[in-house]
């Protein structure tokens, strides 16, 4: 009577415990799921900056700069240190109340014409700015003086006399073979 | 024969600039302040961090300002030479130490060699950007009326020593 209790007992702890662990898994694979838009989000950028006013105007303006160490990437986009301190730099002259043409001169001062991705129209940079225009401009006559000079190529030029003979003869000749 | 002609001047030009700009190197990023008076700086030495070196102070004398940094690879490069330069007793070299320790910075010193008359700490490498620093090394040659004659980027070599440092110094104290 006893021993069956026990097992009996036993019997209905197992099967509580089989589903016990059943519900926990259950949990945890539910609380997993739960989870991982949070770790998946958990990356994104989290606005530190106090004044968002002002980041938004330091984004704008240093997306037209170049990062000189990684020059591909512009100022806003560098991870580089050197545009860390260069976004610093003018974070706090934006503070001091300068405005985005004596900041960009700051810097030009400093690192010249290259930092600018827009490059400024000066004789030095004629030849970059029309450039392009003259090249075009340039086949696009070439192209008129070749289409015109071929079409006089392929006028009909009649044939003299005898010409005229010769390739009627050759005809003649080889509808008779 | 001439239709030959047109478009082998294009290609010849074409070859010529393309030459040109294969020699270029895009990292040598002219400076705008060559030929302009140095910026202006007040920093404290590394050594004796109680003492100040003002930029005025050097005027008067050919200079050299060399950027430089413990953490900067390149800079282990060009230091031999730059100890070599010291010895020689040609120009003063003033070293900007550039965003670093005060404490490894002295250490990295002891264990390259120090070729500075003074190493001045510029810490959070605001007078950096005064200078148009982008890079370590770099350096600077300054005239005695404190003018930024030459700028070199990246490690000093024994070329650009002969080539084009030493001669512009000589020309400078002269």
């Amino acid at each position: 009577m006893y021993k069956f209790e026990v097992a009996a007992n036993s019997f209905i702890l197992q099967n509580r415990i089989d589903h016990y662990s059943k519900f926990i898994k259950r949990l945890i694979a539910v609380l997993f799921v739960a989870l991982v838009p949070l770790i998946s989000f958990a990356n994104e950028a989290v606005p530190v900056a106090e004044d968002p006013v002002l980041e938004k105007r330091l984004i704008n303006l240093s997306e037209n700069l170049r990062c000189l160490v990684c020059q591909n990437e512009s100022l806003a986009g560098s991870r580089a240190d050197f545009a860390n301190d260069l976004r610093r730099e003018m974070r706090e002259q934006m503070k001091a109340n300068k405005s985005d043409e004596e900041i960009i001169d700051f810097l030009v001062a400093r690192y010249g014409d290259f930092v600018l991705y827009n490059p400024p129209f000066k004789t030095t940079t004629l030849l970059l700015w029309f450039g392009p225009l003259i090249l075009f401009l340039g086949a696009t006559i070439g192209l008129f003086i070749y289409l015109r000079r071929r079409r006089t190529q392929l006028e009909d030029i009649p044939l003299s006399e005898s010409q005229r003979l010769e390739a009627e003869a050759l005809i003649n000749k080889t509808n008779k073979e | 024969m001439t239709r030959f002609l047109l478009p082998l001047a294009i290609f010849s030009v074409l070859v010529v600039f393309l030459g040109v700009g294969l020699t270029l190197n895009p990292r040598q990023v002219p400076s705008p302040l060559v030929d302009k008076p140095a910026p202006v700086f007040q920093l404290h030495h590394l050594h004796d961090p109680d003492k100040t070196l003002m930029s005025q102070d050097n005027l008067g004398k050919v200079w050299l300002l060399n950027v430089w940094a413990s953490w900067c690879v390149a800079c282990r490069d060009e230091h031999p030479l730059l100890v070599q330069l010291a010895k020689a007793k040609i120009v003063p070299i003033y070293g900007l130490n550039y965003k670093d320790q005060r404490d490894t910075a002295i250490q990295w010193l002891k264990q390259y060699g120090d070729p500075y008359t003074v190493s001045i700490v510029d810490s959070d490498g605001k007078v950096g950007i005064d200078y148009g620093v982008y890079g370590v090394p770099e350096t600077y040659v300054i005239d005695k009326q404190g003018i930024i004659r030459y700028k070199h980027i990246g490690p000093v070599t024994v070329k650009s020593l002969e080539d084009k440092i030493l001669p512009l110094i000589k020309e400078l104290q002269g």
